[in-house]
C-alpha cells in the first residue's frame, strides 16, 4: 500500500474539501478501497474518513425515498419503507456479499465499487485498459467466463459488480452529488458509464464530488418489483446473471415494465428492448421470453462466456414469471 | 484459476503471516514519520497507540496489541477469518483502517468469555465439533454471536446463508450450523 494521510471530517462541505484535493479519495466501509490499496490499483495519497458525515438516514419524502450514502448495506435491506415499498432494493442487498461485508459498506460505496475483473486486479501480471489506460485488455482473449456481454467495447469487456446499481437503475433512482461547484442530480441509469475507449472512466463524479443520497420515486413498479440473483454457488458470490424487474399490472394485462440485468453488463443494464416488449402485452411466458429475446439482440459473447447469454434469458423469464405470480 | 468463482470474491489463499510481515510492522511501529495516534478501545480497555494510517484494524490488532485472536485468512473479504464486533455489529478486520475506529467498541474471541467461563456459543463449538484446525474458529465464533443477536437462527437453512461469510477450509459446517442451533436455544 502506498502512503496516505488521512483525516476524518464530520460536514459535507469540509468533506467536499478535503476530497478535491490532489491525490484524494473518500472512505466510507472500506471494504472496496482498503482491498484496492492493497493490491496497489488505488493508490490514494489523502485518504478523508465520511463515516462522521451525518447522511445515515432513510426518510419517506415527497414522492419517493431517499436514502443517505452513508446508510450501511444491511441496514437499509432490512428497513421497513425498503422492504414494504422497494422489495428488489432490499432482495438486492441481501443476496450481495455476506453479513460482515454488509455491515461495513454503504450505498454510496457500494454503487462506486470497481471491476471484480480479474486482470484489473493483478498488477503482476497483465496489460489492463481500465487499471492502466492503453495498456491493452487481458480478458478479451484471456479467461472471460464471466466478463459482460452487452456494452463491451474492443478496449474492456468487464462487468459492474453491484447488485444494488441494479435494482436502482430499474426503479429509476436518482443520484444527488455534491462538489465543490454545489449540488446536482443525475439520473442512476445516466451515473455509470460504457468503457467504449476509456474504460478508466467508470461514472459521472468529478473529482472532489460526493454521493450524498440516493432517491428512488414510490410507484407501482418498485412496489411490485424483485431481484433475482443466480451464482455459481448458493451465496457470498457475485452475480453470473441477475433481474431486477418491476411490473405494473391490470389484471394479466402488463401496464408497463421496469427490467435490468446485473452481471452481464459493463455498467448496471436498464434492458429498455425488454420493458418496450412488455409494455401492453398479457403476462406470459411467451411474452418474457420474446423480451428476453429482445434485449439480447444485441449480446456479443467471448470464448467462455457465450453461455450467458441463454442463462440471462431464462434468468429474466423466471423473475418475470415469480413477480407475475397466479397472473402469468 | 483465473476464471474461478474463488478469485472473483478473492482468493482463499492463507498466508499464515510470515515473517517479513512481522518484520515490517515492528519497522512501522518504530519510527514512522507518518504515525498518526489512534486509541482503540479493545475489550474493555483502551489503548493509545502510534499507528501508519494504512495500519488496518486486523493488523493493529495482533501486530500492535498481540491480540491474535482475530486471524488473517485472505485479507481480502473473502473468508472471515478476521471477524471482530464493532459496537456490536460483525464486521471484517482486514478491510478496515485501524484509523477509523477511535471511539468504537471493538471486541475479539477473546473479549467473549466472561469471568473465566465460556459464552455459550464457546462451549456448543466445543461439544459440536465446530472446528478441526481452528484457524477459521475465532471468526466463525463472533459472527455467530452477532447472527444469534440479528435473529438469524431459525432454520438450518436460515444458519447457513447467514454464516456464508464464514469459510472453514476444514469443512466443518455440520458441527457449526449445530453449534449455532444449540447456542441460539440456549440463549433465548
Ligand atoms: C468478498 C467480497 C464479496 C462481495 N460481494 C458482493 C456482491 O455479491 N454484490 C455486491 O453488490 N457487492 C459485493 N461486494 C462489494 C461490496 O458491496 C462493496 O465493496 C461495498 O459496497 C463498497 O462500499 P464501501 O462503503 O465499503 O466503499 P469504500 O470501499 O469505502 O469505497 C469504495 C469507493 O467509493 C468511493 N466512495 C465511497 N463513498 C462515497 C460517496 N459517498 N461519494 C463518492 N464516493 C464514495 C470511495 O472513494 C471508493 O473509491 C463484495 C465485496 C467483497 C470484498
Ligand atoms: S476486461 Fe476491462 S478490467 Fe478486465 S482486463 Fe480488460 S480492460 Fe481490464
Ligand atoms: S482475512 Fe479473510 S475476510 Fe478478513
Ligand atoms: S476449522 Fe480449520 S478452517 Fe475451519
Amino acid at each position: 500500500m502506498q502512503p496516505f494521510d488521512f483525516v476524518r471530517e464530520h460536514e459535507v462541505s469540509t468533506a467536499v474539501k478535503a476530497g478535491s484535493r490532489d491525490g484524494a479519495k473518500f472512505i466510507a466501509g472500506g471494504t472496496n478501497l482498503v482491498d484496492l490499496m492493497k493490491c496497489d490499483v488505488e493508490h490514494p495519497t489523502h485518504v478523508v474518513d465520511i463515516n462522521a458525515v451525518p447522511l445515515s438516514k432513510v426518510e419517506q419524502v415527497p414522492g419517493g425515498v431517499r436514502i443517505g450514502a452513508l446508510v450501511r448495506m444491511s441496514d437499509l435491506a432490512v428497513h421497513p419503507l425498503i422492504v414494504k415499498n422497494f422489495p428488489a432494493i432490499s432482495q438486492s442487498l441481501l443476496v450481495s456479499a455476506s453479513p460482515q461485508i454488509r455491515n461495513m459498506a454503504s450505498i454510496g460505496g457500494n454503487l462506486m465499487q470497481r471491476t471484480r475483473c480479474p486482470y484489473f486486479r493483478e498488477l503482476t501480471w497483465t496489460p489492463c485498459n481500465k487499471r492502466n489506460p492503453g495498456s491493452g485488455c487481458s480478458a478479451i482473449e484471456g479467461e472471460n467466463r464471466l466478463h459482460a456481454i452487452l456494452g463491451t467495447s474492443d478496449a474492456c469487456i468487464a462487468t459492474h459488480p453491484s447488485d444494488l446499481a441494479v435494482a436502482v437503475a430499474a426503479l429509476d433512482g436518482v443520484l444527488t452529488l455534491r462538489g465543490p461547484k454545489g449540488e446536482r442530480q443525475v439520473n442512476a441509469t445516466d451515473f455509470h458509464l460504457l468503457p467504449g475507449n476509456t474504460p478508466h472512466i467508470e461514472h459521472d463524479l468529478k473529482h472532489g464530488e460526493m454521493i450524498t443520497s440516493l432517491f428512488i420515486p414510490d410507484g407501482p413498479h418498485a412496489k411490485r418489483s424483485s431481484y433475482l440473483k443466480i451464482r455459481d454457488r448458493a451465496s457470498f458470490e457475485f452475480a453470473l446473471t441477475a433481474a431486477a424487474v418491476g411490473l405494473d399490472l391490470d389484471g394479466s394485462l402488463i401496464r408497463s415494465a421496469r427490467v435490468a440485468f446485473g452481471g452481464v453488463g459493463t455498467k448496471p443494464w436498464r434492458a429498455k428492448f425488454a420493458e418496450a416488449a412488455l409494455g401492453g402485452q398479457r403476462a406470459t411466458p411467451d411474452v418474457f421470453r420474446a423480451a428476453a429475446e429482445a434485449e439480447m439482440k444485441s449480446a456479443v459473447a467471448h470464448r467462455q462466456n457465450a453461455y450467458k447469454i441463454e442463462l440471462m434469458k431464462r434468468t429474466l423469464v423466471r423473475a418475470l414469471s415469480d413477480l407475475a405470480g397466479g397472473v402469468a | 484459476m483465473i476464471g474461478s468463482a474463488a478469485a472473483t470474491a478473492g482468493l482463499l489463499v492463507a498466508p499464515l503471516l510470515g515473517e517479513e510481515a512481522r518484520k515490517n510492522a515492528a519497522a512501522t511501529q518504530q519510527a514512522d514519520p507518518n504515525a498518526i495516534p489512534v486509541a482503540l478501545d479493545v475489550n474493555g480497555k483502551v489503548h493509545q497507540l502510534e499507528l501508519d494510517p494504512r495500519t488496518t484494524l486486523l493488523d493493529a490488532l495482533r501486530e500492535h496489541l498481540d491480540i491474535t485472536g482475530p486471524k488473517k485468512g485472505c485479507d481480502q473479504g473473502a473468508c472471515g477469518a478476521c471477524t471482530v464486533l464493532i459496537d456490536g455489529r460483525r464486521v471484517l478486520s482486514c478491510l478496515n483502517l485501524a484509523a477509523m475506529n477511535s471511539g468504537k467498541k471493538i471486541v475479539t474471541v477473546e473479549g467473549l468469555a466472561g469471568d473465566g467461563r465460556l459464552q455459550a456459543i464457546q462451549a456448543a463449538f466445543i461439544r459440536n465439533d465446530g472446528f478441526q484446525c481452528g484457524y477459521c474458529t475465532s471468526g466463525q465464533i463472533c459472527s455467530a454471536v452477532a447472527l444469534i443477536r440479528e435473529g438469524r437462527a431459525h432454520s438450518d437453512a436460515e444458519i447457513r446463508e447467514w454464516m456464508s461469510g464464514n469459510v472453514c477450509r476444514c469443512g466443518c459446517y455440520l458441527g457449526i450450523v449445530e453449534a449455532v442451533k444449540e447456542a441460539s436455544n440456549a440463549t433465548v
